[in-house]
């Protein structure tokens, strides 16, 4: 009997590694549960989405996900599921991570497993330097939030207060609204942090109100917290026609906007991405999403989808190799255009390159969308730009 | 500069409100039977959803709604209490607090496997929505709604407690259960009731905190920690404590984020230990 358990073992050990040769494994870890777990259940929709149109085989090779749950803020969960995906399941590479604190932790993962790495969402400038194999399909605050400021400045707004969320990507929001207004010769008059998790907004626009300010930035991560926000800039009796409601694409995505009501119209967001944008590839992208999901894709969805772009014509480019050394060569400086416009992995940083879209909160058709008034074409993360090489 | 202070006393009274129908239901059923229920903010987020799907897809008022989700918390808690809190009445506190925690989850896996993650808006009749201008501050006019109704149901609630047949019992059992029984009381289904009274309380709470704060899945831990701050604060079994201690964290959060928003939210805490210091079983507690 033990000889047999032996056999079957040792048959089990060496056909394993033939099976395991004909897939690549990409263990994907992001919040499923909790606060955030709809950016989650967006970003899987955009890597299944990519599966469906492109099939799920790549270079002779069956593509695997193995999903993880990190469950919301939590560096040392995403770090140990990161670690348990390579050395437990054997994932070849790793990609998701819709939180900065958590993508940061992982980092650790890649640069010392040597593996490619995809960050979908988390946003905050200095993560793509913590891992050599790390690529960004998604945005960074500095490139969106210094592109507004700039343009906050140009547009009538002269005095203004800024709100962020207090962590990560919370800071460097304020930060580069702050500078590129501040360099445009704004005057910046007051600031404020609140916690990650808070719910009544009131208090804290209540004060920003309190300043007389032209302009209020507001930094929310998405969640739940932007319809409170839009209800309590009603409450409060802020007058949007002459105090300018300003922020990340966040502030106003739709499930945001259905929550806030009319509270909303007027609100002016710099972002990459909103399934209003109008072109040929993203109005197909929002059919084929509806039909599968049964809802609109927004910036988390479009992330996910176009780090499975990444990852593809990556192998297609290194022929099914899946060192993590060959992925990212093969990915530096690679161009597409995706339903968000054009995009392009900077070679230097490994970070996106693309078109950032100023919108405005408009009624059409009966409902609030965020209408496209302006772009700023190929820009850069100016945070990294200006880190001494 | 008065005009700012009112304001801020408005929200923070109206955000203690909204506590205080949350955690009523808590303080007397863990003030009566001694069950360490966690997962009561299950019940509000219950009453929550059923409000939403009988908004959007039956098609119900808003006012309607609400008494339906009432009713809807207090079914599903009579339906958990015959089924799995009654097996653990004599249990110990970590063994109840294991069970409700793990409801909690369930709750919330169930909520996010039926009606998904995103979080669902509720369309209030318009002249709830909006604020109007008074005394040199805005007034937020679902707030006001939120104060008014908070305000009738403490009023009922006393009323129940003090003048009624049943509220004697209810302050007999909280009082001396043993000596209750003793005198002919029906102490278990006097529990029965009010755990289901309780429930339905935050059921309804969940339903008028959509429009103010959101529903999602995660409704049910995001305000855990609120409620058992008011229950322990204001004393278990008591009402009026509930009513003081809501309002006074309300409005300790609210002027806290006003006044220091650098670690305002952290004031809430800060009274919390205060006043445990001071009187260990609450303001307004027995024991």
């Amino acid at each position: 009997m033990k000889n047999i358990v032996a056999g079957l073992g040792a048959f089990a050990l060496i056909a394993m590694p033939s099976a395991h040769a004909q897939s690549v494994k990409i263990g994907v870890v992001m919040s499923y549960s909790g606060q955030f777990a709809d950016t989650g259940t967006q970003i899987g929709n955009g890597i299944k989405l990519y599966m469906k149109q492109h099939g799920d085989t790549v270079a002779g090779k069956k593509i695997e996900i193995i999903s993880k749950d990190s469950g919301g803020i939590a560096p040392d969960v995403a770090k140990r599921l990161s670690q348990e995906a390579i050395v437990r399941d054997g994932a070849d590479m790793l990609a998701g991570y819709d939180l900065t604190p958590n993508a940061l932790a992982a980092a650790d993962v890649s640069a010392q497993a040597k593996k490619f790495m995809v960050n979908m969402n988390a946003a905050t400038s200095i993560i793509t330097t913590k891992s050599p194999y790390m690529v960004r399909t998604s945005f960074t605050v500095w490139q969106v939030n210094e592109a507004l400021g700039a343009w906050a400045f140009k547009n009538g707004v002269k005095k203004a207060y800024t709100l962020v969320s207090d962590f990560g990507p919370g800071w460097d929001g304020e930060a580069a609204f702050q500078k590129g207004f501040k360099d445009a010769g704004g005057e910046i008059i007051g600031s404020a942090r609140y916690p990650t998790n808070n719910q009544d907004f009131a208090p804290f626009l209540q004060r920003a109100k309190d300043t007389n300010p032209d302009g209020i930035y507001i930094w929310v991560p998405g969640g739940t917290q932007p319809a409170s926000i839009g209800k309590a800039i009603a409450e409060r009796g802020i007058d949007t026609s002459k105090v300018k409601i300003m922020g990340q694409g966040e502030l106003t995505f739709e499930e945001s906007l259905k929550g806030m009501g009319d509270a909303g119209l007027g609100i002016i967001t710099a972002f990459h991405y909103d399934y209003n944008h109008q072109s040929a590839m993203n109005k197909a992208f929002v059919t084929a999403y509806n039909a599968e999901f049964k809802r609109n894709p927004d910036m988390f969805s479009v992330g996910g989808y176009d780090g499975m772009h990444a990852i593809y014509e990556s192998l297609k480019k290194t022929n099914g190799n899946t060192d993590g050394e060959a992925l990212i060569n093969a990915v530096k400086g690679m161009k597409w255009e995706s339903p968000r416009g054009p995009m392009m992995i900077d070679p230097e940083t490994r970070d996106v390159v693309q078109t950032v879209y100023i919108r405005k909160v408009e009624k059409v058709g009966g409902h609030l969308v965020n209408v496209e008034i302006d772009k700023i074409e190929n820009v850069k993360d100016p945070f990294k730009a200006r880190m001494p090489k | 500069m008065l005009a700012s202070v009112i304001g801020v006393l408005f929200d923070g009274f109206a955000y203690g409100m909204l506590l205080f129908l949350l955690a009523v239901g808590l303080s007397v059923t863990l003030g009566m039977m001694n069950f360490v229920n966690l997962a009561h903010c299950s019940f509000a987020m219950i009453g929550g959803y059923v409000t939403v799907t009988l908004m959007s897809e039956a098609g119900w008022s808003f006012f309607a709604s609400l008494p339906m989700a009432f009713l809807g918390a207090a079914a599903v808690s009579v339906v958990l209490e015959r089924l799995l809190y009654r097996r653990l009445y004599r249990a110990t506190d970590l063994d109840q607090s294991l069970l409700t925690i793990g409801i909690v989850f369930v709750s919330i896996a169930t909520a996010a496997y039926i009606y998904g993650t995103a979080q669902l808006p509720v369309q209030v009749p318009g002249y709830l929505r909006g604020s109007f201008y008074e005394f040199g501050t805005t007034f937020g006019v679902y707030r006001l709604f939120l104060i008014g109704i908070s305000l009738v149901i403490s009023i009922l609630l006393v009323i129940t407690l003090e003048y009624t047949r049943f509220g004697a019992q209810v302050r007999a059992a909280v009082d001396n259960q043993r000596m209750a029984r003793g005198l002919g009381i029906d102490v278990n289904s006097v529990f029965a009731i009010t755990f289901a009274l309780g429930c339905g309380l935050a059921g309804l709470g969940g339903a008028l905190a959509i429009e103010m704060v959101g529903l999602d899945p995660n409704f049910a831990f995001a305000y855990l920690i609120y409620v058992l701050i008011v229950v322990s604060v204001g004393g278990l079994g008591s009402i009026g404590g509930t009513f003081t201690a809501a309002m006074l964290l309300g409005i300790s959060d609210s002027a806290g984020k006003y006044y220091f928003p650098q670690f305002g939210a952290f004031l809430i805490y800060l009274v919390m230990i205060a006043i445990l210091m001071w009187r260990p079983a609450g303001l307004f507690g027995r024991r």
